[in-house]
């Protein structure tokens, strides 16, 4: 079964990608005869054959087409279909897993086949299902799947279907190899597998060069921190003998004491490790100072940034680091380090998404402060209450991103939320799932936030440590700014006077079916999901559900101290959100000028958080104009002046003006060298006689 | 075990091809087609004994194999030719190479066609004997005698500053193989024989090592390239033509890495284990540096020369590592380089016939006209950045865990290394490939049926070695291993041998 919840999504992008490329044959059918005379004109037969067919498979309503449209690729129906129909069996299947894993405690060990093997170094493929990977394959096939069916109807005009959809499912592949790894090195393999899809698809439309720049820019920075989670691995390599799960987590209390020579240091081994992995995990995730690839990834289509950007990609590093609790747990030093960057992130993030303007960024902002949150979590010790946030994060947050594309497709792909308001009654299906997904995510009473985010906020105080203090005050404050961000989002766009022009707005018209179904699902989910699995995740039934699947130490009571926390900080959460509601309704509702004359009467603080804490700015200076200048220095000066310039030109110079009136250039170099061969073969000879041999 | 002498066919074979070719007359269309066919069906059927080598290979054995011995200059110099583990797959790699050389020359080589044949088919001769020579002086014939036809290559058909990049190509090698050829020569002096497996049982002694050492480094760090002595490979790769390209990246850089495992390593481990901090820093350096030049390159064959010797780079930092998962990655990075670099002249070569040009900014936008190029290049691309499941994963990932082993400093530096290319090879993808198509190039078509056939072979190689690399480590391992006990044997004793004289 694990194989089919693992390859089909991998059956169907290579069907989808074999139909990519046919069509794509069909349409530049490739050189025939030589292929330097292509000027000649011989190719305007191409564009009649490619015109007449490609047609057929274009169904739905073509009203609202935007510039020349191309015709859909060929066989777009049959990619959508085969990719979305295998990605429902492989969703329905992983609840059919978790129900077993959970209930029946069916963990299970599958091995698929050998990878690499070099002396001591012996890695297989293989599956390892505990309750963690049950958890992950629900929450990533659930939401893959739900938005195979809405790109059905989101990507309708885009003349790509295939490729997009071949892109879709190869991630949902990576992203499967990641969870059900049973080593790290797989684990990377999926983890850089989810990285190429990422950037396959931000950079989906290549037009567009913004689109490009964010593609490099999410792989480059992602890079950065699969540095520390390379060397992670070495370090565990080197310091288990394996790479394994299963071997390092039964020797880790072994070398709990143990040091590692690293950098001419010896180091506590396991905080190394740890650390170094969760380099990787920071950029993976988007935490600070490896976030700044996450908002602009929102260049790609809108159902992408709810799967990878949302729900599944950037929540791998919490996996990560629930999965190798068993070391986290040995290593405080890193876990009060990860509670201090998961608590500034969420208060970064969160301040950045006060003020921008675009819809789709201000989810991505929140995207990332929520990610904060779980690791604030993960950083006390609270593992199950990390992976239970993401686990609600996942719906919540990907019903706000597809009912933001919702709002995008009704409005002409305008995202700028300055030229939405008063869409309520135009699209009020879209209107009440984004304001089902805005409670979630703020925590009101009942939803699925207001389970795991207050979990969070009373695990970071009942800590009771400083850095858990800290992350406790972050994060409350963060629940009050989530929440005035995110009811400005729905004051901004659904309610007040349209400010889009009225040819726009006559236009605007509810989202299709196969939109709409998925939102109403994910909208259950992030009605009901906290409260169904409350107990099991963080309450009574924890230990029971997850087992071995998360290691908590023996001196780990966070769950226990959480239940005794003071009444303050159970009400909090629930306080700050609705004075954040009640902010962003005088804002946005009540006085909507008072935005604008808060933001030039502090216009330095408006400026530094409009412009993202100028963390991009500050990147360019350090990293990428430097390097470029070092690289042109070194290319110039470094090989052309020094090597070049000392080495054989310097010399040729010589040479050339002993030898350069005496034979021709062009055979000269062969001659000597024959000749110098010559020289040495006969030298050798001579040294043989000599010898007598 | 054969009867037959399979190394000296799959070596001699291309001579036979080389001996038709002498003999077909005229010029006219005909006779060129008859060429080429001929060159390519010497070099298909070079392939498939090269197949039948493998099959019959024991990977069990980490001695020498279908040992071959005949009297030839006399006295102590013999015919002697035997392949291991570490030889194999690089024999292997040639003959799988050569028949994509002769195919991408098939229509963008016009003047002198048989001459040109000629050259890569004895070139090819030469290769495989570099790889299978057991004698010391037959070695050295083919190694340097490789260089010949390489420079004819780049001479006679290569670009317009093909003048000054063979004399460039000429001053390194030659300087780097005299200083071997003295030490070629003292070894003689001192072993009395130049049989290398008699070699690789003889003890040097240990200051001798170091002389010696030197003396092979000079060579093989010019072939390799290594830093600081690399700026012939981007000059000789952007005047060559397409097929000689992918020779140089694919096999001839190879005889380096293949001389310091061959020599080096076992023969002088004293001086290597000496030397192994210096190695690691020109290949740091070489990472790091080379990197960033990359990152600038106006160039297409220019920057994909300098993305090889930062891969070479790993590749002799891995060798020494002198741990297994350093010197099997090492061998597995240059079999893996083999193919990947080889693919990514070839894409180059693609674009150069259709638009004769390599700059960078000629370009631009080529996924809307070429969306199998498209396809192809990214494959190659990731390959080149190290991404897991592809070929390129595997060598990148047991070089640095054999260097962490041997010293985290090196694995830190290298790693960034990761970093730098995935900067200068998705930019170079976005420059090329994504955006709108470049004004000019509207009717530029993709690719014809013999490119995907060169492409698609390549790409399905570089996956499967990526999920199932097995064949050339399993192949390697035993061989390796036997290296690395022996060395670490040597450099033992050693050091118990001077602890016995300091009290």
């Amino acid at each position: 079964m694990y194989h089919l919840i693992v390859f089909l999504p991998l059956l169907g992008a290579v069907i989808a990608s074999v139909i990519a490329l046919t069509g794509a044959r069909r349409r530049h059918p490739g050189a025939v005869g030589p292929v330097d005379a292509f000027h000649d004109g011989h190719d305007h037969a191409h564009h009649a054959a490619h015109d007449a067919h490609g047609h057929d498979d274009h169904g739905g309503h073509d009203d609202h087409a935007h510039g020349p449209v191309e015709p859909a690729a060929y066989g777009s129906r049959a990619a959508e279909y085969v990719t979305t129909g295998l990605l429902i069996v492989s969703a329905v299947l992983s609840w059919i897993a978790f129900v077993d894993v959970t209930l029946n405690d069916a963990d299970a060990h599958v091995r698929v086949m050998r990878w690499i093997s070099a002396g001591g170094l012996q890695l297989d493929w293989a599956f390892r299902i505990d309750t963690l990977t049950a958890v992950m394959l629900v929450v990533v096939n659930s939401v893959s799947a739900l938005v195979h069916v809405y790109s059905i109807g989101y990507m309708h005009e885009d003349p790509h279907r295939p490729r997009f959809f071949a892109y879709l499912s190869l991630f949902t592949f990576a992203m499967l190899m990641l969870v059900t790894s049973d080593n790290l090195v797989q684990l990377f393999f999926g983890w850089e597998g989810v990285g190429l899809a990422s950037y396959l698809l931000i950079g989906f439309w290549y037009q567009k060069p913004s689109a490009c720049a964010a593609a490099i820019k999410a792989f480059v920075v992602n890079r950065v921190g699969d540095f520390g989670f390379s060397l992670g691995m070495f370090a565990t390599f080197v310091v288990f003998g394996s790479v394994s799960f299963e071997t390092i987590f039964a020797a880790a209390p072994g070398v709990a004491d143990k040091t590692i020579h690293f950098l001419g240091h010896d180091w506590h081994a396991l905080t190394v490790i740890s650390f170094l992995l969760f380099i990787g995990a920071m950029g993976k995730s988007a935490q600070i100072g490896l976030h700044t690839w996450l908002p602009d990834a929102m260049e790609g289509p809108t159902p992408v940034s709810a799967l990878i950007h949302a729900a599944t990609m950037v929540t791998a590093g919490v996996f990560l680091v629930a999965r190798m609790s068993p070391i986290f747990e040995h290593a405080p030093d890193t876990l009060a380090f990860i509670t201090v960057i998961g608590g500034t992130t969420a208060i970064f993030a969160a301040t950045i998404g006060l003020v921008q303007t675009d819809i789709k960024r201000v989810i991505a902002y929140s995207t990332c402060s929520q990610l904060g949150y779980m690791f604030a979590a993960l950083g006390v010790g609270a593992y199950g209450v990390g992976v239970f946030h993401l686990f609600t994060h996942a719906f919540f947050k990907a019903l706000l991103f597809l009912g933001s594309g919702s709002v995008i497709h009704a409005m002409h792909h305008e995202q700028d939320m300055r030229k939405m308001g008063g869409l309520r009654r135009l699209i009020p299906v879209t209107y009440w799932m984004m304001v089902i997904g805005t409670l979630a995510l703020t925590g009101f009473p009942l939803t699925a936030g207001y389970f795991s985010k207050d979990a969070v906020i009373e695990a970071t105080y009942a800590a009771h440590t400083g850095v858990g203090a800290y992350a406790f005050a972050m994060t409350v404050l963060a629940a009050l700014l989530t929440s005035f961000y995110s009811w400005r989002l729905i004051f901004l766009t659904f309610h007040g006077a349209p400010r889009a022009s009225l040819e726009t707005m006559s236009q605007v018209h509810e989202s299709p079916r196969v939109m709409i179904a998925p939102l109403l699902i994910l909208s259950v989910g992030a009605l009901f999901a906290g409260l169904v699995f409350h107990s099991a995740f963080v309450g009574e039934g924890q230990g029971e559900f997850w087992r071995e699947a998360l290691f908590t130490g023996e001196g780990n009571e966070i769950l226990h101290h959480m239940h005794e926390v003071p009444a303050f900080v159970v009400y909090a959460p629930f306080v700050v959100m609705v004075i954040g509601f009640a902010l962003a309704w005088l804002f946005y509702i009540k006085r909507p000028d008072l935005p604008g004359r808060l933001a030039s009467e502090m216009r330095p603080l408006y400026e530094f958080l409009l412009n993202k804490w100028y963390f991009d700015e500050l990147y360019d200076r350090i990293f990428v104009r430097p390097a470029k200048w070092i690289g042109r220095f070194l290319w110039k000066t470094g090989d052309g002046k020094i090597i070049d310039g000392l080495g054989p030109d310097g010399v040729s110079a010589r040479v050339l003006d002993v030898t350069g009136q005496v034979v021709k250039l062009q055979t000269g170099y062969l001659y000597h060298y024959a000749f110098a061969m010559l020289i040495g073969v006969a030298a050798m000879f001579t040294w043989f006689m000599v010898r007598g041999i | 075990m054969t009867d037959w002498p399979i190394l000296s066919l799959v070596t001699f074979l291309p001579l036979v091809g080389v001996f038709f070719l002498l003999v077909i007359r005229g010029d006219d269309e005909a006779a060129l087609r008859n060429v080429r066919h001929v060159a390519l069906w010497t070099t298909v059927v070079t392939f498939a004994v090269s197949l039948v080598l493998w099959a019959k290979f024991d990977t069990t054995n980490p001695g020498f194999q279908f040992v071959e011995q005949a009297e030839w200059l006399g006295g102590a110099i013999k015919y002697r030719m035997g392949v291991d583990g570490i030889s194999t797959p690089f024999i292997i790699l040639t003959a799988f190479l050569m028949p994509f050389c002769i195919l991408a020359s098939w229509t963008s080589i016009k003047l002198r066609v048989r001459e040109y044949m000629i050259a890569f088919l004895v070139l090819e001769t030469l290769m495989i004997g570099v790889f299978s020579a057991l004698d010391l002086v037959l070695f050295y014939l083919f190694f340097e005698g490789g260089l010949i036809p390489m420079f004819l290559i780049i001479g006679i058909w290569g670009g317009t500053r093909r003048i000054y990049a063979s004399f460039k190509f000429f001053l390194y090698t030659l300087l780097g193989s005299l200083l071997m050829l003295v030490a070629i020569l003292a070894m003689y002096g001192v072993a009395g024989t130049t049989d290398i497996q008699a070699l690789l049982a003889y003890k040097f002694p240990a200051e001798m090592q170091t002389w010696l050492w030197l003396g092979f480094f000079a060579s093989f760090a010019v072939k390799m390239p290594m830093w600081p002595v690399h700026t012939w490979l981007p000059d000789a790769h952007v005047e060559a033509p397409t097929a000689g390209s992918v020779i140089l990246a694919g096999i001839l850089l190879k005889m380096g890495g293949y001389g310091f495992l061959r020599f080096s390593l076992p023969m002088f481990p004293l001086a290597s284990e000496y030397f192994a901090p210096f190695v690691w820093t020109l290949s740091v350096v070489a990472i790091v540096y080379t990197s960033l030049v990359a990152l600038m390159q106006e160039d297409i064959k220019k920057l994909i020369a300098y993305s090889s010797i930062a891969h070479m780079g790993f590749v002799t930092m891995g060798l020494f590592a002198m741990n297994a998962q350093g010197v099997q990655g090492a061998v597995f990075q240059m079999v893996s380089h083999g193919l990947v670099s080889g693919a990514l002249f070839l894409c180059v070569g693609v674009v150069y016939d259709r638009m004769h040009t390599r700059e960078i900014a000629a370009f631009g936008g080529l996924v809307n006209k070429m969306p199998w190029y498209a396809a192809a290049l990214m494959v190659f691309t990731m390959a080149n950045v190290g991404l897991p499941g592809t070929s390129g994963f595997v060598g990148e990932f047991l070089t640095l865990v054999g260097a962490f082993r041997a010293n985290t400093w090196v694995a830190l530096f290298a790693t960034t290394g990761v970093i730098l290319s995935a900067a200068y090879a998705l930019w170079l993808y976005r420059r090329v490939v994504f955006g709108t198509i470049r004004p000019g190039l509207e009717a530029i078509p993709d690719l014809s049926g013999k490119e995907i056939a060169l492409l698609v072979p390549l790409a399905v190689l570089t996956v499967i070695y990526g999920l199932w690399p097995a064949p050339i480590l399993d192949m390697s391992a035993a061989s390796v291993d036997n290296l690395i006990q022996s060395a670490q044997a040597a450099v033992d004793s050693a050091g118990k041998a001077a602890m016995a004289t300091t009290p």
